[in-house]
């Protein structure tokens, strides 16, 4: 089954027409690159898959995305953020120590066993390949980290509180190459595990770690398909033309 | 003549740096006159005793005690429901007509002149509440003159703490009540603190909202319940200014220099659990 359907999707923030009848399916435990020139819809279709468009009062939309064959919108909304993490394109570590960054999900969700949290605190920062470099350092505040430590940080708590999706929002755009290869090592380390969702800038980076790519255009999408056919054989001009750089 | 960029700058400096001398010269000259004048009548005598003499000797124990009573009880009342309405103003409410129309009156109740507030703790806490002229009426009177101040101010405190931490939170499956207790309130108390800082300064030296609701002219008794009427500082220093003949001028001056050490002093607590959170604000 799929991990998620989206039919006809149609989103508006006021006048403006972002996404324009996106069909789409996500399988589970893949990697899902989605590409596409700014202002292409990309993010704001991410951004509906775990409910974040809401927040802005002018959002309004039409059409449905089934998570494992429900509603995302019948769902409580805390349980579908739960479910379906998210990490920015900048680097956003909360105000607090690296310990209390990842354990803040776990709080929230009322695990309050301090054994546990430091368990599923561990368990987390190796999955996303930091333990390493901060078990000495979890007192400190999550701002001392380095830029590529804070994002792999952010993905870390985001693995904390259980996810089974985790969608990536151009996680790399603000980060140099040894840290960018770094974060893209443990995105194929969590995809036996987790179903990922990658927004990228990086045409390239698409190509190395994507199993599918979507090309999204003007609010629409264009094509998606496995990641090898629409970089060696894509079926319309325009994505060929992107993937070539003649546009973008 | 043609002046170059350079000497265009060095100009404007100069008259910014005058404007902001003559901010800080008046100040200075304030504090430098009532200390000078005041300060020679300040020991441990006027500090603990009770007026005497038809208040033209003796202390002014009262009116400190009194003072300290009716600000705390200013704040008391109007810090939780200040911060109150302004986390519902600033993280519910949606954007319409209504809340507008309530941003505006709260922002206009600022400019309200304060005899109006005393007139209106007259009607309402003294008369109608039977409150009596008691420390109760006065405290809420003066709580309710500096509430729009910690709205306003707790307000733009929480609208300034980053959208991104609230979108952050939120995307870890937080509740919205979770993220503003544990995330945005934490990071908005400095500036809260800032409007509880004018809030204090403004609720301890008002005579007019106290004059129909609480102060005393003369009680040379301390008030043994929040039903008591109490004497304040500035009512005290306006009686002793004008209502009594042959007061010493330096026991005017000393108790203009208690009511500014006595704010500067609330302030200086205030400013000192300001900074002790700003330390932990690490973006």
């Amino acid at each position: 089954m799929n991990k998620f359907n989206v039919n006809n999707l149609n989103i508006w923030f006021g006048k403006a027409h972002a996404l324009k009848e996106v069909r789409f399916e996500v399988e589970a435990n893949q990697i899902l690159t989605i590409i596409g020139p700014s202002n292409s819809g990309k993010t704001s279709f991410l951004r509906q898959l775990n409910r974040l468009n809401e927040l802005q009062p002018s959002f309004s939309m039409t059409g449905t995305v089934l998570f494992d064959g429900k509603d995302l919108n019948s769902l409580d909304v805390e349980l579908v953020r739960k479910k379906i993490g998210m990490v920015f394109a900048l680097p956003l570590p909360l105000p607090l120590s690296v310990f209390d960054n990842v354990a803040y999900g776990v709080k929230m969700h009322g695990k309050k066993n301090r054994k546990e949290a430091e368990s599923i605190v561990e368990d987390s920062l190796k999955k996303a390949s930091l333990w390493d470099e901060v078990k000495d350092r979890l007192r400190e505040s999550a701002f001392k980290l380095s830029g590529g430590q804070q994002q792999r940080l952010c993905i870390a708590r985001s693995l904390a509180v259980g996810p089974d999706v985790v969608l990536f929002d151009e996680p790399c755009s603000g980060l140099d190459p040894i840290s960018t290869a770094k974060v893209e090592e443990s995105m194929l380390m969590l995809k036996k595990d987790y179903t990922i969702v990658l927004v990228t800038n990086n045409v390239k980076q698409a190509a190395r770690v994507g199993d599918k790519t979507a090309f999204f255009l003007s609010g629409e999408l264009i094509e998606l398909d496995n990641t090898d056919k629409v970089f060696t054989a894509p079926q319309d001009k325009r994505t060929d033309e992107y993937i070539r750089g003649k546009f973008g | 003549m043609r002046l170059n960029p350079y000497k265009t700058q060095k100009i404007a400096f100069f008259f910014l740096f005058l404007a902001t001398l003559l901010i800080v010269v008046p100040v200075g000259l304030i504090v430098v006159i009532i200390i000078q004048k005041g300060l020679p009548a300040i020991n441990w005598q006027f500090l603990s005793d009770i007026p005497r003499q038809g208040m033209r000797a003796g202390g002014i124990f009262p009116a400190i005690v009194g003072t300290i009573y009716l600000v705390l009880g200013a704040i008391i009342f109007a810090l939780p429901i200040g911060v109150l309405a302004a986390i519902y103003l600033s993280e519910y409410s949606k954007e319409n007509i209504l809340t507008r129309v309530i941003r505006l009156a709260i922002v206009n109740l600022a400019g309200v002149p304060s005899v109006v507030y005393g007139l209106f703790g007259l009607a309402l806490f003294v008369v109608f509440f039977k409150f009596g002229a008691s420390i109760l009426s006065g405290s809420l009177t003066l709580g309710i003159m500096i509430l729009p101040i910690i709205i306003t101010t707790s307000r733009e405190a929480l609208e300034s703490v980053p959208q991104s931490f609230r979108e952050v939170s939120l995307s870890l499956g937080a509740s919205k009540w979770q993220t503003i207790r544990h995330i945005v309130l934490p990071n908005a108390i400095p500036g809260i603190l800032t409007g509880t800082i004018l809030g204090l300064g403004r609720a301890a030296g008002e005579t007019a909202p106290i004059l129909f609701t609480v102060a005393a002219f003369y009680l040379p008794l301390l008030p043994k319940s929040i039903f008591d009427q109490a004497m304040a500082l500035p009512y005290h220093l306006y009686v002793i200014s004008t209502q009594v003949p042959n007061v010493d001028e330096k026991i005017r001056y000393g108790t203009a220099l208690v009511l500014l050490t006595l704010v500067l002093f609330m302030n200086l607590v205030a400013i000192i659990i300001r900074y002790k959170f700003r330390k932990r604000k690490k973006w």
